[in-house]
């Protein structure tokens, strides 16, 4: 019997803060503009609501690499949030490398409502960088893994 | 030290200032001392102060302020520094507190003459720079600078941040390498790193002790004790339960943190979760501004503030080694 070898697909979750890389999805959707299909997009109320828990756990879940996306600083439609959020995820990001957990499996990005192109052109860039790591191994959970 | 201490106390229980007293009484073994409230000059016969006395007393004036009357606590500059962040975030009453600081030349750590080869402690004195060990098997000599806990090796301040009045002597803030080992690692490789945590981590038993001693943890809810939180109270299953727990215990007292090692002492597996802590404080000086939570009442924390112009996380890819 010959056993298939298949080309590794990532699974990456992206938060997406609604005002904004949410509407940028779409826009790049309307644009015909190609993103791989292995992007997971969840939307969040603003890029601040993005505990570190949620990367954690969508780590867990089996994601091999978490984008948060978020508007460009002073574009908040909560005027601060994303403020906030990049302070708490450059800490984040900063202790998963001090664990070892590989750099490039985290990441985050200002994008617009206005910047479909931008929002296609930073998964496909994520996604190539996220394949060539390969599975997430060093913050699997083996209950969550699929047989 | 110990009897000034009781004397103070017993002036003070006697002239209505406070109804109670925060300190230590004896424990199960000689090393082991346990925080007592004591409530009246009888009980105080048992109170201690030595150099095992190391438990950080502010974290019990958050349920003990909340009681009638004012309460009398023994401080030391550490703990004097977690009592100023306790007060920043109103969790304690500082005005039912009666702080008597305490100077500090550092605690002993009993696991440092265990690791000596000493074995079946009896009991332990100090003479002098040094400490008599009354073992099963014959007294023993150590000298007190060779068991002095980690923490206060590398201690950063012997300055009281906040008292009423100071038994003792008052120290100073020291510039100390408490960085050392958070740079050490931070200069190993990705694979090293990830090598160094999960050999530490993975002895966790998840006792939660480490969250239980935290003097910045002190949420009526936790968020490890929601059975859907799917980390909740029990022994970790997989190894990526270490890891989620420790990196969350780490972040939510990120910036509030006053590196006082708790966490470190209370872990009965000797994992060194200081560092942890260490470095959230090592980024937050390097990225934020130097901040030393616990030194004053008023300021804003770190990860409660921002500037329109701090680092975007990608500095992460430009600091340190792959």
């Amino acid at each position: 019997m010959q056993v298939e070898k298949k080309e590794f697909k990532p699974t990456i979750v992206a938060f997406c803060c609604n005002w904004c890389s949410y509407a940028g999805a779409d826009l790049s959707g309307t644009n015909r503009l190609n993103y791989p299909a292995n992007v997971k997009i969840i939307r969040v109320p603003c890029s601040c609501r993005v505990n570190p828990m949620f990367v954690l756990r969508a780590f867990q879940r089996g994601a091999d690499g978490v984008i948060i996306c978020g508007c460009h600083p002073g574009d908040c439609h909560y005027t601060t949030g994303n403020y906030y959020a990049r302070r708490r995820m450059t800490l984040l990001f900063s202790m998963l490398d001090f664990l070892g957990i590989e750099r490039d499996r985290t990441r985050l990005e200002w994008v617009s409502a206005a910047e479909g192109a931008k929002f296609a052109k930073t998964m496909n860039e994520f996604v190539e960088a996220v394949t060539k790591l390969g599975e997430n191994k060093r913050l699997e959970d083996l209950r969550c893994k699929k047989q | 030290m110990q009897e000034a201490m009781m004397r103070r106390a017993k002036e003070l229980l006697a002239d209505g200032t406070v109804n109670r007293v925060l300190g230590w009484q004896k424990g199960e073994f000689a090393y082991d001392h346990t925080p007592a409230v004591f409530d009246s000059a009888d009980q105080l016969e048992q109170f201690v102060y030595d150099d095992f006395t190391a438990a950080n007393l502010s974290k019990y004036l958050v349920k003990e302020t909340k009681q009638e009357g004012k309460i009398l606590a023994f401080l030391k500059p550490c703990d004097t520094y977690s009592l100023n962040q306790l007060t920043k975030e109103h969790r304690v009453n500082r005005d039912k507190v009666y702080v008597v600081g305490i100077g500090c030349e550092g605690k002993a750590d009993v696991e440092k003459i265990k690791a000596l080869g000493i074995d079946g402690i009896l009991g332990i004195k100090a003479e002098g720079d040094n400490f008599v060990v009354e073992t099963l098997y014959g007294n023993q000599t150590v000298a007190k600078t060779d068991v002095l806990a980690e923490r206060c090796v590398v201690c950063k301040s012997r300055k009281l941040m906040t008292y009423d009045e100071i038994l003792g002597e008052d120290g100073e803030v020291i510039n100390s390498n408490r960085f050392d080992m958070v740079e050490k690692l931070e200069n190993m490789t990705a694979d090293e790193r990830f090598a160094f945590w999960q050999n530490e981590l993975s002895r966790c038993i998840r006792c939660n002790a480490c969250r239980n001693v935290c003097p910045a943890c002190t949420c009526e809810k936790c968020v490890f004790d929601n059975v859907n939180s799917g980390i909740a109270n029990t022994a970790a299953a997989d190894s990526f339960e270490e890891k989620m727990f420790h990196v969350i215990r780490a972040f939510h007292v990120a910036g509030r943190c006053t590196d006082c090692g708790e966490c470190s002492r209370v872990c009965p597996q000797g994992i060194p979760l200081h560092l942890l802590n260490r470095k959230f404080i090592k980024d937050i000086n390097e990225l934020y501004g130097e901040y030393q939570a616990g030194e004053d009442t008023d300021s804003k924390g770190p990860l409660t503030n921002f500037t329109y112009d701090d680092c975007e996380p990608s500095i992460v890819h430009e600091r340190g080694v792959e």
